[in-house]
């Protein structure tokens, strides 16, 4: 999880902070739409994370069960329930998607790669069954979402900016206030969670399971813990992405899991793993970063149906990425270091 | 204190693979005791440690610990009574992980895992302690990962770690094996030192002949899947590696016991 970085992170933080704010002026409109996203799917990437690299498992059935919130939050909020509700419903069925694939994994011993297809497979019938069709549109009822209030709270700003308003300087701006809202309360709560007792017996069995077993902790059950809070974040995740868009479609999990490993990787290279504190925030961080550019490479003028082949060859780029810094780093150090004498050349 | 009656472990029963490690091995410890167990490659010493750990089931047979029948108990169940070292320094630590994480791991081996902080400031101070007696410069690391130890300090710091919280019983299995031969007497001398201060039921393993007799109040060999030497006491105390060959080739009718690197 730890990997030295040449660049302060601060610094880096800080020039991308500054490239974000001079996109911004130059496109508000696009860079806070991407941003927002960017702040939504970061709450799914922190579930990837702690699959990915705290138990050290691809779980795949994040792809299911992002549709699956937002399938559920788009049921209920349609139906009349009030989205905050539909939103922590969505965190329930997530915990119980993770639940099915730990017991799969754990229980039935099936590799875990597969428990998650099986889990996101069923999912995907069990998401038809939710929505009762395969796409959900919420715009046409004139619902309410979590984002109504804060957009009713924040209209008098447009009313006394009207010109910045025209511009798109303060479009997404309730969305992003609860992105942030979110991410720093689920980022303080992962935080306390992996310092206590049953949180670090989780981490351990992601690094050594012979070790932690050894101390007496039950690694099944363990897995299982992570896999639901994963979910459960993914599940959350996918309500807030339907509400934010205005829709819940069947497809819209499809290539989740690229996307969350996507951005889990940029934020780690770009902004360390110093400590646990610094790699949630970098992780985080790394979905904006992945949403901006996204943003960007099709607003000059990649085709959108290019854009698949375009995230899997980045992923593919950031996965070799730590590979190929310690290889610059080594032939680096070589050049530097003066040969002695009759030693061969390298 | 440990008890293992007639235990008979087959791997891949049934397949071509199938291969019995343990041929019914009976073993009594008392308590305190302190056992040395030596044996070729493949006699099954590891297996027998695996087997009382909890590891794996066996095929037939018991094994109780303090008059408590553990032979179904599954690993993480036993844990509360036995602390391990492995061969592997990477086994016993989680490499990601803090040194006062990892030993806070340890000190609550066995114990319900709660909501509360992993780390505590108190017990802190306690591992600070322990860690300077190392001698390792190790009590000035405590928030260091363990991956950037070296093998004799991540088995120094196992082998802390088994017996942070008293175990009934203490397992190594050639815990110095893979060190070089200066750190390996270190931390023998270190479980020596620990074994002696807690009064350890404690078992062994080590390939090397004259740290099996050097070391323990008792001394098994195995062979085979079988226990063929069990000394204690007097005789035990006057052993020497002779003694030890010559009984080796006649229980086992084999002149291999110098090849295999029973003489260390
Ligand atoms: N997990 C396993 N699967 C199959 N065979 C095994 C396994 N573990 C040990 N064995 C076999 O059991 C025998 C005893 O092994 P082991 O207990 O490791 O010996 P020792 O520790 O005395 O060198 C060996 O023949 C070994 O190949
Ligand atoms: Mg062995």
């Amino acid at each position: 999880m730890k990997r030295k970085s040449t660049i302060p992170s601060i610094t880096v933080k800080f020039v991308a902070l500054a490239a974000l704010v001079i996109l911004w002026t130059q496109m508000p409109t696009i860079i806070s739409g991407a941003v927002s996203l960017g702040l939504l799917w970061g709450i799914m990437v922190l579930g990837v994370f702690i699959t990915y690299r705290v138990l050290d498992i691809a779980d795949l059935t994040v792809e299911g069960t992002i549709t699956f919130g937002a399938s559920i939050a788009a049921q209920m909020i349609t139906s009349g329930q009030s989205p905050a509700l539909a939103t922590a419903a969505a965190f329930g069925g997530g915990l119980l998607a993770g639940l099915v694939t730990g017991i799969l994994h754990t229980k039935l011993r099936i590799p875990a790669l597969l428990s998650g297809i099986l889990t996101l497979t069923g999912l995907y019938s069990i998401n038809l069954r939710v929505m009762g069709r395969p796409n959900m549109p919420l715009l046409p009822f004139k619902v309410s979402s979590v984002f109504t209030p804060l957009n009713d709270a924040l209209e008098p700003l447009s009313r006394t900016f009207p010109e910045l308003a025209k511009k798109g300087y303060l479009s997404g701006l309730s969305s992003v206030i609860v992105g942030v809202g979110c991410l720093i309360v689920i980022g303080i709560l992962l935080y306390w969670f992996f310092g206590t007792e049953i949180g670090s017996a989780v981490r351990a069995t992601g690094n050594n399971p012979n070790m932690i077993r050894a101390q007496g902790v039950n690694t099944s059950v363990m897995i299982i813990l992570g896999l639901m809070i994963s979910n459960g974040l993914v599940g959350f995740a996918g309500a807030l992405i339907a509400q934010y868009q205005t829709f819940s479609d069947i497809n819209m999990g499809q290539g989740s899991i690229v996307i969350g490993l996507a951005s889990l990787i940029i934020g780690e290279v770009l902004f360390g793993t110093r400590s646990f504190r610094n790699t949630l925030i970098s992780v985080i961080l790394g979905a904006v970063t992945y949403r901006v550019i996204i943003a960007l490479v099709i607003k000059f003028g990649l085709n959108a149906n290019d854009l698949k082949l375009f995230v899997a060859a980045t992923v593919t780029f950031a996965l070799t990425l730590p590979q190929m810094q310690t290889y610059a780093r080594t032939v680096i150090k070589s050049l530097k270091r003066p040969r002695k004498a009759g030693e061969p050349n390298a | 204190m440990l008890d293992a009656k007639d235990v008979v472990k087959i791997f891949n029963h049934g397949t071509i693979n199938e291969k019995t490690a343990l041929r019914g091995v009976s073993l009594h410890l008392k308590e305190g005791e302190f056992v040395s167990v030596i044996g070729g490659n493949g006699a099954g010493k590891s297996t027998l440690l695996s087997a009382i750990a909890g590891v794996y089931g066996v095929d037939s047979g018991n094994i109780s610990i303090d008059d408590r029948d553990v032979t179904r108990l599954p690993e993480h169940r036993r844990a509360k009574y036995i602390g391990r070292v492995f061969q592997d320094p990477m086994m016993g630590t989680a490499a990601n992980m803090e040194i006062e994480e990892n030993l806070a791991l340890a000190a609550r081996r066995g114990q319900l895992r709660g909501l509360k902080w992993g780390v505590t400031a108190s017990e802190r101070a306690e591992y600070r302690d322990k860690l300077r007696r190392l001698d390792l410069g190790l009590e000035n690391r405590l928030t260091s990962k363990v991956g950037l130890l070296s093998g004799g300090q991540r088995q120094a710091l196992t082998l802390l770690m088994a017996t942070l919280r008293k175990p009934k019983l203490l397992l190594l299995d050639e815990h110095t094996a893979a060190l070089d031969p200066k750190t390996a007497a270190k931390v023998l001398e270190l479980s020596e030192e620990l074994i002696h201060e807690n009064n350890l039921t404690t078992m062994m393993v080590t390939h090397n002949m004259r740290d099996a007799i050097a070391h323990g109040d008792r001394l098994i060999m195995m062979y085979d899947g079988k226990i063929i030497i069990d000394v204690e006491g007097e005789t035990k105390r006057n052993l020497t590696a002779k003694q030890l060959l010559d009984k080796f080739e006649e229980l086992s009718g084999s002149s291999e016991a110098d090849g295999n690197l029973l003489l260390g």
